[in-house]
């Protein structure tokens, strides 16, 4: 038995947020709310929460699975039903999770979707996943295109594309699966809150450029985005949990402490790391643990951006409710072109003074692992800071061999002492 | 000319990995430009109306050995951009002005951003095909792209964009497709007469020389005297291999194992718009509409119909009259794989005999396949009416 990790405050308060969440979803069959099935890239959480329906993200349902040790299984029974054993673990644990009942992470029924609000933003794969949730669930989806920048922009004439569809696709579904009226000031009010939160999430994320750092932008990062990625982006609970969190990570500054960990909290901090990909979920303590064991601290993450690129400034505006959901689906990071993408990093690894980068490279994910060697030749290239590269998966443990991973990033920290000690 | 000389010329184009046929064209002339495109669906016609060469860029094949481009991708990922990736970095692909990638899949999408690092001199353009369900706001943002494009292309040959030229090109581009269309006729009328094998290599050179060129061997293929003679085989179309090609022994393969091959996904591309583009009018806007309204259901565009999936298989086997299915996807490829499992239960609950592999477009071994393509054969030749 691993020891318990002592948790955070905002770490408790997103537990309860999540599981009155789930409970409201639970009961939405009886209470008549409605529920949109959505995607974390390019979700429209204001617009769905302004009609009053409940968002479920497959994708945190799929890595919840993973981190209570659910996954192989539902992957097991999806694969058994046809899936191919090469695509997309999230998919085959969400479909497998489906077809085993669709208990819900935290023990509770999930309901079946009113809509599936298929925000095609960074991913292939989100078109067929719906797509295969409609043969499960027979209900309508509401599609929505968003162009990927492939220039390294967004262009007048594909913001208006998303806009138009927003406005003449999305919302009259919307207005359909929730018999609801399109109410453009609730969005607005949405919008506002949804500013206010994204203000305090870049102040925690930028935090990471104290030395110690006040946060883990990785592995802590998972817990710090996820009311924004997820439900609660544009509601007063989030509102007040980033307000919360913030406070909580001023705090641990000004005290001079590091992030809890695994391995306790991380004061002394022997390296300062950039990570570029999603995490593991099967493995995800052990996985910290590698990190935190040998005094590692991510101090800036790709992943902490799919959702969003707040920290480049994006803010959601109440003053143009269509557009800024449009300007928000296009930016975020994996519907950004991959020069884009070594831009970010580079920049992260100047910005926040790393030792290194590393990517960790899923099998499950060709948005983001595919091109994922030559960004670290151009990282490599343009920062002078030595970068590793392993592979595992998202939420399939048997692409995740601990001992191999263990060895490459032992391997990788030893390098640094060494460049270290050589510069010295 | 004969059916035998048509397809040598071909599988020599075919086999050539230095694009002789494209540099020899360009060399014709000072001033000259090749775009090269991926897979699955590029308009060549815009790429033609900038007096540019489009080319297909479908890999290496089982014929060239992957050096360089295994350091550039990892083992869970396809094939074809390593492949592709190799052909670039050994210099095969030095002849080229302007590299497009459609919107197939993520891979491709990345590879349009590895292209952009690697090769910054080159125009380097990711082509994100309409997917909105409305129409119109489809067609809309479709013309914009297609402009973008046009005076992107017509910026690398010096030159500026010119409609009339756009649509003499629409016009050698309806023929292409025509031609194309009516090889998967002939072939579904009397396979036995068009061996897969040897149309695929046709098209596949189809992709790498002129359109007048491609349009005189089609012809003299089709017009060549028949050939070959009636055996006792199923009929199969083969569903899923339309980006990354699989090698031409597996054709042959699943032909030689006792399955003709009615109807596939090879080059899809080159008939994805099922119907002519109009040459009257704006034609930036005739070739958006015609992709927008005209664009064959394929893995690579979102289905809005709820049954589409559940019915295009047996649409499909309906059409060309076909006794079963092969599903063959290429390892790694999400477009197929995914859609695997909603065709494949459409097929079945329409009682259609359903068998499914994965290639690799430089797979060596076809074993394994002819004896699973050859039990499938023999399966409904023995119990296909019970």
């Amino acid at each position: 038995m691993t020891e318990p990790m002592e948790k955070d405050h905002s770490m408790q308060l997103q537990k309860e947020m999540l599981g009155e969440h789930f409970r409201r979803l639970e009961a939405a069959p009886d209470t008549g709310d409605p529920v949109v099935y959505t995607f974390v890239p390019g979700n429209l959480t204001e617009l769905v929460r302004s009609f009053g329906a409940l968002p479920v993200l497959p994708e945190i349902n799929a890595l919840q699975s993973a981190l209570r040790g659910k996954s192989a299984a539902y992957i097991a029974a999806a694969e058994r039903a046809g899936h191919s054993e090469d695509v997309c673990s999230y998919v085959k644990c969400d479909i497998g999770m489906l077809k085993s009942g669709n208990i819900g992470p935290t023990g509770t029924r999930l309901p079946r979707p009113d809509l599936l609000l298929l925000s095609y933003t960074g991913c292939y794969t989100f078109m067929k996943w719906f797509e295969l949730l409609r043969e499960e669930y027979d209900c309508p989806i509401a599609f929505l295109h968003v162009p990927y920048q492939g220039d390294g922009r967004l262009t007048a004439d594909q913001r208006d594309y998303v806009v138009r569809q927003l406005r003449e696709v999305v919302v009259p579904a919307l207005e359909k699966a929730t018999g609801r009226p399109y109410d453009e000031d609730r969005l607005r009010e949405n919008l506002a809150r949804s500013a206010a939160a994204e203000d305090d999430l870049v102040a925690v994320l930028q935090s990471a450029r104290r030395r110690p750092s006040p946060i883990d932008s990785y592995f802590g990062a998972v817990y710090y985005v996820g009311p924004i990625f997820s439900a609660f982006r544009g509601t007063a609970e989030g509102v007040e949990y980033y307000r919360a969190l913030r406070a909580e990570v001023e705090e641990r500054a000004a005290a001079g402490q590091g992030p809890l960990t695994p391995s306790g909290s991380l004061d002394e901090q022997r390296f300062r790391l950039v990570v570029e990909g999603p995490p593991n979920w099967t493995h995800f303590r052990e996985f910290w643990k590698m990190f935190s064991d040998e005094g590692a601290v991510v101090v800036a993450s790709t992943y902490a951006k799919v959702g969003g690129t707040y920290d480049y400034g994006f803010r959601h505006d109440p003053g143009d409710p269509l557009g800024t959901l449009a300007d928000y689906c296009s930016g975020c990071y994996t519907n950004r072109s991959l020069p884009t993408r070594v831009d970010m990093l580079a920049d992260y690894v100047e910005s926040y003074g790393a030792d290194g980068f590393l990517i960790h490279s899923v099998k499950s994910c060709n948005s983001f692992s595919a091109g994922q060697l030559t960004i670290l030749r151009e990282v490599e290239k343009r920062t002078g800071a030595p970068g590793g590269f392993f592979e595992s998966d998202l939420v399939d443990p048997r692409y995740f061999s601990a001992a191999n991973v263990k060895t490459r990033l032992e391997s990788y920290f030893q390098m640094l002492a060494a460049r270290r000690g050589a510069a010295a | 000319m004969s059916r035998a000389a048509v397809v040598a010329w071909a599988a020599a184009i075919v086999e050539d990995l230095e694009f002789g046929a494209a540099r020899a064209w360009k060399a014709e002339s000072p001033g000259r430009h090749v775009a090269g495109y991926l897979p699955v669906y590029a308009p060549r016609e815009i790429v033609r109306a900038a007096g540019m060469l489009p080319v297909g860029i479908h890999g290496g094949g089982d014929r060239l050995e992957i050096i360089r481009g295994d350091a550039f991708y990892q083992s869970y990922i396809c094939h074809l951009p390593r492949s592709v990736i190799e052909l670039a970095q050994s210099g095969r692909l030095d002849f080229l002005s302007a590299m497009l990638f459609p919107s197939t899949c993520d891979v491709i999408r990345n590879l349009s951003g590895v292209w952009q690092i690697l090769y910054p001199d080159l125009y380097v353009r990711y082509l994100d095909l309409p997917q909105a369900t409305d129409p119109q706001i489809a067609t809309s943002f479709w013309r914009a792209e297609l402009e973008t494009l046009a005076v992107g292309l017509a910026g690398v040959a010096g030159a500026a964009f010119e409609t009339e030229k756009l649509r003499e090109a629409i016009a050698v581009e309806n023929a292409v497709r025509a031609a194309v269309r009516d090889l998967y006729r002939e072939r579904r009328e009397a396979p036995w007469r068009v061996p897969t094998e040897e149309m695929a290599l046709l098209l596949r050179a189809g992709e790498v020389v002129p359109a007048e060129t491609f349009l005189a061997q089609a012809r003299a293929y089709m017009a060549a005297p028949e050939e070959g003679r009636r055996r006792d085989r199923c009929r199969v179309i083969v569903v899923g291999a339309f980006c990354e090609q699989p090698p031409m022994g597996l054709i042959k393969t699943i032909e030689r194992a006792g399955c003709f091959i009615v109807d596939d996904d090879f080059l899809l591309g080159n008939r994805l718009i099922a119907e002519d583009v109009p040459t009257e009018g704006d034609p930036l806007s005739n070739l958006a509409d015609s992709f927008v309204r005209h664009a064959r259901a394929s893995s690579i565009l979102y289905e809005p119909d709820p049954d589409g999936k559940r019915r295009l298989v047996a649409r499909r086997v309906a059409e060309a009259e076909a006794d079963g299915v092969i599903f063959a996807s290429a390892s790694f490829c999400d477009p197929a794989l995914l859609d695997r499992p909603m065709l494949r239960s459409g097929a079945e609950a329409a009682g259609i005999p359903c068998m499914a592999f994965k290639f690799s477009e430089n797979s060596a071994q076809f074993q394994q396949f002819r004896e699973q393509a050859g039990t499938f054969a023999d399966s409904i030749k023995l119990w296909g009416n019970a």
